[in-house]
């Protein structure tokens, strides 16, 4: 059994077999897994806000999903990765509270979807799976050795993507 | 006020202070509710990374019950009342005096009823905050989940992620014994402008 490698909000780690990463309690923020199913290697980073160029204190990339994905996808390269391998598992997004309003404050969910779906249509990185949006926290851990991406919620089986 | 993240020693003392008088208050509408005594603790006022808040209230899969409302008016921003979900539990007990179960989720009744107390606990809390300051704030009507304390939080988080990498958590916990905790967390999430316009209002702008 190789260890677990936990990330927080805004960070971005690395891993490769046996070991795992894994990101707790994922509310509006957005866990991306980059892999390379053929190298086994792979990177999750945990964005909070979809964009960096809208925020004037920007200096941790890993926050933003423009730059986050970016670093994500520098550093899984650097581990030996294949560009045209790469492929994407994304979670999260969730709006944690049943808003009636359409206040912009509180769909940051929605806009972390949205923003890291299109950072990774520029990068020409594929999606093969994601579970986003509704309104539950995740705690999501993917396994590099078998590409899946557990998935866990309050009240919820665990499931894989 | 320029940057979000510098707060000097006053500044926070002042924080601390508004913690300390409207955990009082709201500890004092919660005693009304259950007609018995409340004791709170000395509130801590931190500004900690935000990936630690979740620490604070046991780590980021706990199950919490969190209660946001939107505050508009002079002072923008959120307010966030957090309770693990063994304290709502107790509370919501002596409140319809009933034992309630705790492997059995909530129905619709006992929802409502959180969300009520939720309502007048941050009620009380930011009507001293009002008065300490003469603003004027208007809070929304309160929203309620269950959920892994690190994606409730993720909320008030991401709104202060957008001034710095620091949060501002003003821990007020009151109980009557630490094993039938029925007390909470306060998280005040002004925006900048309106951190400014508290802390202007109080004479150390």
């Amino acid at each position: 059994m190789g260890k677990m490698i936990k990330i927080g909000m805004a960070e971005l780690n690395i891993c490769t077999p046996p070991d795992a990463i894994t990101t707790l309690g994922l509310g509006s923020c957005v866990g991306v897994v980059l892999y390379d199913p053929a190298k086994k290697v792979c990177g999750m980073v945990h964005v909070m806000l979809p964009d960096s160029t809208k925020i004037k204190n920007n200096t941790n990339r890993a926050k933003f999903a423009d730059t986050g994905i970016e670093d994500l996808m520098n550093e899984v390269l650097k581990l030996g990765a294949a560009r045209r391998n790469l492929v994407a598992k994304i979670a999260g997004g969730a709006q944690m509270f049943a808003f009636k309003s359409d206040n912009d404050m509180l769909r940051v969910g929605d806009r972390n979807v949205e923003a890291t779906k299109n950072k990774l249509k520029q990068l020409q990185i594929p999606i093969i799976a994601e579970d986003t949006g509704k309104n539950s926290g995740r705690t999501i851990e993917f396994y590099p050795e078998s590409g899946e991406l557990l998935i866990k919620s309050v009240g919820k089986t665990p499931y894989k993507i | 006020m320029t940057d979000g993240q510098i707060i000097n020693e006053m500044q926070f003392d002042v924080l601390r202070e508004i913690g300390n008088i409207g955990s009082g208050n709201a500890a004092t509408a919660l005693a009304k509710m259950l007609n018995q005594k409340i004791d709170i603790k000395v509130p801590k006022a931190a500004l900690c990374d935000f990936n630690q808040l979740p620490q604070a209230v046991g780590g980021e899969e706990t199950i919490v019950v969190g209660i946001l409302l939107t505050l508009s008016d002079d002072v923008e921003g959120m307010m966030m009342f957090i309770m693990k979900v063994d304290a709502a539990y107790n509370l919501l007990g002596k409140l319809m005096f009933t034992e309630i179960d705790k492997n059995e989720p909530l129905n619709e009744m006992q929802m409502s009823c959180l969300q009520e107390i939720g309502n007048i606990i941050t009620g009380a809390y930011l009507s001293s905050l009002s008065d300490l300051t003469r603003l004027t704030i208007q809070a929304s009507v309160p929203y309620m989940a269950l959920d892994m304390a690190g994606a409730i939080l993720s909320v008030p988080a991401i709104e202060f992620g957008k001034l710095g990498d620091k949060a501002l958590m003003i821990e007020a916990e009151f109980g009557e014994d630490t094993e039938n905790e029925i007390g909470g967390y306060f998280l005040l999430i002004p925006t900048l402008e309106s951190y400014g316009a508290i802390m202007a209002s109080l004479g150390i702008g």
